[in-house]
């Protein structure tokens, strides 16, 4: 059976496909056999920043209505054979996804995949509550600014009361903190919230802070996720959440300003 | 045309034996008890029948089991507003043979209650449409009397069978059967009701609201609203470890983040009712 993993915010523009294409790669390259659905019916981005948008051929919706089979809309990913996308339709809405479909979709994909990750659409509407309401764990994507951590918060009361397990009073879903596009140095100033300051409002396991980084901007142009790029600290988050996530313990980095001697001031600039 | 809202009913009686002859250990024969339920309002923006009907079965295509002998308050005070001549009893047979059980009207003029009276149903008072909208759980919570803020607790749309010493004693009552134990936090948009006492071992995040007709604990930080006593029980007490509330209110009085001491924030407090006054004080 399947782990299914949905990545959730409420907010948009926070970085959940960011993250789904890169915790989707992660399981991927440690072995394990992944596939990534996007949920976003309609405003579908996924495909972008996995580079296979030019192999779509069917969708998610095409799944439901019983088009295609789901090894034909499944997407094998070049870089690394464990992994499969699932891309959405972009010429529906949400309205064309159904609880039943969905459930029968994750089921099948269950019986050969180890985990599914769900990338969900923003808001608390359809597309978010299907993408949530069968996960067994959820990674909230979370801004350090106070609106996200607003939304999140609502989005952690959903998953609390709205999901297949809290509905059949089953286990509650596993619930993960990761925090992106933090800048320490932001913190310094009094413009972004703190980890701690997050923490204390959500009180919720963090899983992982991703910094602010250039790289994830250049990883969705290019279509690579940016957990295969070695160079970029956001990268190394990304590596880093997954040790986590199956387990292995790491201290968390890129929480604190990072110490620059005056040779990088001078010549590396920023 | 038409709108569905939900109310909610809560008629609290004493408790009342009339069974005087019956014997003293023998449950007597008939028992008056308060319950609450929840009733779908039917809004009536037209006064044409034809349209009403086409309304009613697309919306209770929607969703036909929720419908399904549903009882039903007829809300007509617009068109009485606006003078709309409407024919109640054929309204009443249209909405009766859709599976609906019309149970009470609103807003209707001298005549129309006469028919809805000798149809079965009971006459609903015209201030509770204010809080219907806002207050899904509970009629008697403070965002009715937020309006104006009333000396006496929050009045109760169903006042002629409720004096607030009878709702006190339910409250009492109530408290000491059940207080609501809350282990995991209350996250924001989530509402908790209880209708003795509510322990909350988490924190309350912001845009959460919890409610009891009891006392409110809170065993971790207060960051949304808390309402306590909101059936008008005036001693009752909100007690929590790290008080940021949004908004505190005990029996119908309350206060915003803006009106509270800050001085008093992020501290362990009790809030109780003195003179009508809230007093928050240190623990």
């Amino acid at each position: 059976m399947a782990r299914i993993i949905v990545v959730t915010s409420g907010k948009g523009g926070v970085g959940k496909t960011t993250t789904s294409a890169a915790i989707s790669m992660g399981l991927a390259k440690k072995g394990h056999k992944t596939a990534v659905i996007d949920f976003d019916v309609g405003l579908r981005n996924l495909d972008l920043i996995m580079g296979c948008e030019r192999r779509v051929i069917y969708d998610l919706v095409n799944v439901i209505n019983k088009e295609a089979s789901l090894n034909q809309a499944l997407i094998k990913d070049k870089r690394c054979e464990k992994l499969f996308i699932l891309p959405a339709s972009q010429t529906r809405d949400k309205d064309a996804l159904h609880l039943e479909g969905v459930g029968r979709v994750l089921e099948e994909l269950s019986k050969d995949f180890d985990y599914i990750v769900c990338d969900s659409p923003a808001g608390i509407e359809k597309g978010a509550h299907l993408a949530m309401y069968f996960a067994d764990d959820a990674f909230v994507v979370t801004n350090p600014e106070v609106s996200s951590v607003r939304d999140s918060d609502r989005m952690l009361g959903i998953l609390a009361s709205k999901s297949r397990r809290a509905e059949n009073n089953e286990e509650p879903i596993r619930e993960y903190l990761l925090l992106s596009r933090y800048s320490p140095e932001r913190v310094r100033l009094g413009e972004m919230l703190s980890v701690a300051d997050v923490q204390e409002i959500l009180s919720l396991n963090l899983l992982g802070v991703i910094p602010e980084s250039k790289s994830v901007l250049n990883a969705s142009n290019s279509g690579v996720p940016v957990i295969l790029d070695d160079k970029s600290d956001a990268g190394h988050a990304y590596a880093d959440i997954i040790d986590r996530y199956l387990g292995i313990n790491k201290p968390h980095r890129f929480i604190e300003e990072e110490k620059r001697s005056l040779f990088n001031k001078l010549f590396r600039g920023r | 045309m038409i709108q569905l809202k939900t109310i909610t009913y809560n008629i609290a009686t004493d408790k009342m034996s009339t069974d005087s002859s019956a014997v003293s250990n023998q449950r007597p024969a008939i028992e008056f008890k308060s319950s609450t339920f929840a009733v779908p309002a039917l809004i009536l923006n037209s006064a044409d029948l034809k349209t009403i009907n086409t309304k009613i079965i697309q919306k209770i295509q929607q969703a036909p089991d929720f419908f399904k002998n549903s009882p039903i308050l007829l809300d007509i005070q617009q068109l009485t507003n606006e003078k709309l001549e409407l024919n109640l009893s054929e309204l009443l047979k249209l909405i009766r043979s859709h599976t609906l059980i019309p149970i009470a009207l609103r807003g209707g003029d001298n005549v129309q209650n006469d028919i809805a009276l000798k149809s079965g149903l009971f006459i609903q008072p015209l201030q509770t449409t204010l809080d219907a909208d806002k207050s899904m759980i509970q009629p008697a919570t403070p965002i009715a009397a937020k309006k104006s803020p009333p000396p006496n607790p929050a009045p109760s749309p169903t006042a002629a069978l409720r004096s607030p010493i009878r709702a006190e004693r339910r409250a009492a009552e109530n408290a000491a059967a059940h207080a609501k134990i809350i282990t995991s936090p209350i996250r924001s948009g989530q509402r908790v009701y209880s209708e003795g006492d509510l322990i909350i071992m988490s924190q309350v995040s912001a845009g959460a609201e919890i409610m009891a007709e009891g006392n409110i604990h809170v065993y971790g930080s207060l960051r949304g609203r808390a309402l306590a006593g909101v059936l008008g029980k005036l001693d009752s007490r909100i007690f929590c470890f790290d008080c940021q509330a949004e908004l505190i209110s005990i029996a119908g009085n309350y206060k915003v983040k803006d009106d509270l001491d800050p001085v008093m924030q992020h501290k362990p407090v009790q809030i109780y009712l003195q003179n009508q006054a809230l007093i928050i004080k240190e623990l």
